[in-house]
């Protein structure tokens, strides 16, 4: 564990707006409850194929390409651990890191605004849109502006926001959210993407990838040089210099960044690095998680406003740096760490629940295990988002695959825990729990019960098996039959088994024991 | 050298022979093999389902039930994986109980880590001339980091035909509670994983847990697959007497 953080002071040059006290923007989108509207998106994501096989073919595709990638990087464990260590620190001082990174980027002539939460990040947005009487926004692609639903606010505001990412823009033109952290239109196949952009063009399009790419490519070149703001995320801030690095593979993130005379850069505020030679550490792991890749095609490392020796840049920028539940996972020994995350989103692409459901079915911006683990911590809010963390069967395929080791498998079931705290659960369910630990705490007890059940079990046999039953073995019948209890169980048998061996020669030459202490019964250590 | 085995509550109830191959298997490399009866669960369903209080209660029972042995063998890498990976946590307040729980974590195995890592042996003089896959557990690969055991103790079996099978590290979707709590998601990992089963066109499928094959195994029955869904250790066992 870290030693703690802190809760982050606003450092003295940075100037911040003011905080409207409100924990979220209460602009959700409309979808159903997060919690309670779970089960249904689960069916619905379960009937549509389209989906499945979209999600399923690109995700593995991710996959093959991270672990390929990091064979050929080599000592790929080492690697992560050095990640891991590079994010715990920076987490750990995060005050001090955050002081640093906004005191550079005022050195570099840009400006700072701590957001306390979405609505004050919008607001600042929206005042520095007002001065500038912005009329259209090219942005970036951004999970935070997705976070804080800023289209929504700018659509209200009458101000045009134009996505340049092209998953993004699709979505856009699809009127829908991203459902994966890099790949935002996972969901989508080339067929369907052509039908948004025949609806937009009023002309039919082949599904063919450069076809499609090369028309939404003329689309965006000229939002390039009309935006008034280009509006930008962050994938690692670099406290040392106050620089933002950008990672792209459409470089539409350099046009963003760079035309438009005005940048507005959002980021969460655990997104920093404390220097270049831990950059270099972070962008390895995260192109090589992410998309198999060395690096992505574009890094763009930018650092402060455009001087007046430059050719090129914004005359203005300014950097929104947000907490919105963040600053609440501080010193907090089981949760502290998610926020060490990078954003790569190799755990939605190992996960077979992401896999078969995709990221709508989770009911918010984050998906996949690291969404299951931080929306309800960002929100604060386990009633209905703390239901998330049961979207998994706690196969640690995610810890497995995380550049930086976040042990999410862990923090899923300390959040249930979280949620029994609360009294959060169902009666039923608090109930049967206490029935188990009464009759897991005897043995009489436990041979009663499952002698009863035995007898229990007979009506709903058939042929050797319980093929339906009810509630709750019903979930379990649902889709696959349950073995019988069978009339001995292995304690009922062991005297006549200990009778059959004593009488029995050995029948093979003992082995020589290894030394097997030392290989102490091995597992990881996600401590 | 005395090993207690334990059994597992599934295992106990469900699948007795799993139990009985395994103290055949050791009592023929030379363990002394007893069985603690006030052993009961491991706590691991409390535990996952967010029940720590009620899950720390049942822990106790299990670490009494071994506190005097000097091995502790069980067939299942999730149980196992449960007192390796949590235990220690799940008495962290409590230094006394805290140490009888580490005590366990040392000298407790699961099956195949057992046999390989402890008595040495990858060949148990096996032949089983049928058609085999290999699901690898969740919690075994990941809890307990056993990945190459099972498989050096399948290769070395005799007139095998073992066939890969295909995404195999994907989980099966049983994850215990789960598999009831969230039925649909579940069923579509089962599904796929069946599937997946069905398409190496094995006769049987060996595991090293039961409740992941009680899982498959209960997809399988329902599609009326003629797949055997076998522990490792009956597998070893039977291939012995063959």
């Amino acid at each position: 564990m870290g030693d703690g953080g802190q809760k982050v002071l606003e450092p003295k040059k940075a100037h911040s707006t003011g905080d409207t006290g409100s924990g979220h923007t209460g602009h959700e989108p409309e979808t159903s409850p997060i919690g309670s509207g779970l089960k249904k998106r689960t069916k619905e994501a379960l009937k549509d194929d389209f989906l499945r096989k979209a999600v399923a073919f690109t995700t593995d595709k991710l996959r093959g390409g991270r672990l390929k990638a990091a064979d050929e990087f080599g000592d790929w464990e080492t690697w992560r651990e050095r990640g891991r260590a590079i994010r715990q620190h920076t987490i750990s001082h995060l005050d001090y890191y955050l002081g640093q990174f906004a005191d550079n980027v005022v050195k570099n002539g840009g400006n700072v605004h701590f957001c306390h939460n979405g609505d004050d990040a919008v607001s600042t947005f929206m005042d520095i849109a007002g001065r500038h009487r912005a009329k259209l926004v090219a942005k970036g692609k951004s999970m935070v502006s997705e976070e804080i639903h800023l289209n929504h606010h700018l659509e209200e505001q009458g101000i045009d926001a134009i996505e340049t990412d092209l998953g993004e823009y699709i979505l856009q033109l699809a009127r829908e959210t991203p459902s994966h952290l890099i790949i935002p239109a996972i969901h989508k196949n080339k067929r369907q993407i052509a039908d948004l952009f025949e609806a937009d063009a009023g002309r039919p399009f082949e599904p063919d990838t450069k076809t499609l790419a090369n028309y939404a490519k003329q689309k965006l070149r000229n939002y390039f040089l009309e935006a008034d703001i280009g509006l930008t995320g962050c994938n690692f801030g670099v406290a040392e210099s106050g620089s933002i690095t950008l990672v792209s593979n459409e470089g539409n993130g350099r046009m963003v960044s760079t035309l438009p005379k005005v940048h507005v850069v959002i980021m969460g505020m655990e997104r920093l690095v404390p220097t270049f030679e831990d950059l270099e550490v972070v962008l390895n792991l995260l192109a090589r998680s992410a998309t198999g890749q060395k690096l992505t095609t574009y890094t763009s490392i930018l650092t402060g406003a455009k001087r007046p020796e430059d050719l090129d840049g914004p005359e203005e920028l300014h950097v929104i740096i947000l907490d919105n539940g963040r600053s609440e996972q501080l010193g907090d020994p089981i949760f502290q760490d998610v926020l060490n995350c990078i954003r790569c989103a190799a755990c939605l692409n190992v996960c077979p629940v992401y896999r078969n459901v995709g990221g709508h079915t989770y009911g918010s911006v984050y998906s996949g295990p690291i969404g299951a683990v931080l929306t309800p911590l960002l929100q604060q809010d386990m009633k209905e988002a703390g239901t998330l963390a049961y979207a998994s069967s706690l196969c640690g395929a995610c810890y497995e695959a995380c550049p930086v080791k976040i042990p999410l498998h862990d923090m899923l079931v300390h959040l249930r825990h979280r949620k029994v705290k609360m009294k959060l659960t169902a009666l039923p369910e608090r109930i049967a729990f206490k029935v188990y630990q009464t009759m897991f705490g005897s043995v009489t007890l436990f041979k009663l019960a499952t002698k009863s059940a035995y007898y229990l079990q007979k009506p709903l046999a058939r042929n050797g098996f319980i093929k339906s039953g009810p509630p709750p073995l019903s979930g379990w019948t649902q889709s696959r039959f349950m073995p019988m209890l069978p009339k001995q169980s292995f304690r009922d048998k062991w005297a006549a088994l200990q009778a059959e061996l004593a009488a029995k020669p050995r029948n093979g030459a003992p082995a020589v024991g290894g030394d097997a202490k030392a290989k102490g019964g091995g597992g990881h250590d996600a401590e | 050298m005395k090993v207690s085995l334990f059994i597992t509550c599934l295992a106990d109830q469900l699948y007795p022979e799993v139990g009985e191959s395994v103290v055949r298997l050791l009592h023929d490399y030379g363990c002394e093999v007893d069985f603690p009866q006030a052993q009961l669960c491991c706590g691991q369903p409390a535990f996952n389902s967010g029940y720590q209080d009620e899950a720390r209660e049942v822990a106790r029972g299990l670490i009494r039930a071994f506190e005097h042995s000097d091995y502790v063998v069980s067939p299942s890498g999730s149980c196992t994986g449960m007192v390796h990976h949590y235990y220690p946590y799940l008495f962290e307040n409590e230094p006394e109980w805290k140490a009888k729980a580490e005590a366990l974590v040392g000298k407790m195995y699961e099956f195949s880590q057992f046999l390989v890592g402890v008595l040495g042996v990858t060949d148990v003089g096996a032949s089983f001339p049928h058609k085999v896959t290999y699901h690898p557990s969740c919690h075994a690969m990941r809890l307990l980091g056993v990945r190459e055991e099972p498989q050096q103790l399948i290769g070395a079996v005799k007139n095998i035909e073992f066939t890969d099978l295909p995404r195999k590290e994907d989980c099966c979707g049983f994850g215990g509670t789960f598999a009831v709590k969230m039925a649909d998601m579940s069923e579509a990992m089962v599904c796929e994983k069946a599937a997946c089963v069905c398409e190496t066109g094995a006769e049987v499928l060996v595991g090293t847990d039961m409740g992941c094959l009680m899982n498959i195994g209960g997809r399988l029955n329902k599609e009326g697959k003629p797949v055997r869904v076998m522990h490792l250790a009956q597998l070893l066992e039977e291939g012995r007497r063959a």
